[in-house]
């Protein structure tokens, strides 16, 4: 889609939301949720291209499909948790968004654990 | 004008009639509606979202987590 009519979208949006948040703040949380979601749904189609790219390049050098595979995982965690924690921080939950944060961090470290464990064995088998 | 867009304006539009709504069952007095009114908007709208929300998680694992 057309980064104006993404943009066009977003304003609309706002707009709605400022009238609505007077009246029912719970409608108008509803509302910047699903322009989120709409904003994100346009964003991934082309991020699919780059990912395909990104998986491409990987394979002509040859890095382990393992490891790219746990950077593309990272990545979609962190989109999926920061997604959450601005709708969460969106309806004033600052508290609630720093856990569901807080989750998505733990969830990356458990992710990055066997790149580490790689890292150090490698550097082990380089010492005599 | 795709689905997800129309949503966004389906759910402004029962936001303010429920804002109407409950405007109106308050000025006559009858609180306990007016509440319930708002409550039962609120849960149809949740129903509208979570399938958005669902479909979003979906699409966000095929492109990231499904290699």
């Amino acid at each position: 889609m057309q980064i104006l009519q993404l943009v066009g979208i977003g304003l609309t949006a706002t707009v709605i939301v400022v009238v609505l948040r007077e009246r029912m703040p719970q409608f108008a949380m509803m509302v910047g949720l699903m322009a989120g979601i709409v904003l994100f749904l346009a964003v991934l189609g082309p991020m699919q291209d780059v990912v395909r790219a990104i998986t491409d390049l990987a394979q002509a050098a040859r890095v382990d499909q393992g490891f790219l595979g746990t950077v593309l995982k990272i990545i979609g965690i962190a989109y999926i948790v920061e997604f959450a924690a601005q709708v969460a921080r969106d309806a004033h939950e600052g508290a609630l968004a720093g856990k569901i944060e807080l989750v998505g961090k733990v969830g990356i470290v458990v992710l990055a654990v066997p790149i580490i464990t790689g890292v150090v064995e490698s550097v082990v088998h380089l010492l005599p | 004008m795709t689905p997800e867009i129309r949503a966004i304006l389906q759910i402004a539009g029962i936001g303010f009639l429920v804002a109407f709504l409950h405007s109106l069952l308050k000025e006559s007095g009858k609180e306990n509606y007016a509440y319930w009114t708002t409550v039962v908007g609120l849960v149809v709208v949740f129903m509208m979202v979570i399938g958005y929300v669902g479909n979003l998680y979906r699409e966000i694992e095929t492109v990231f987590l499904r290699q």
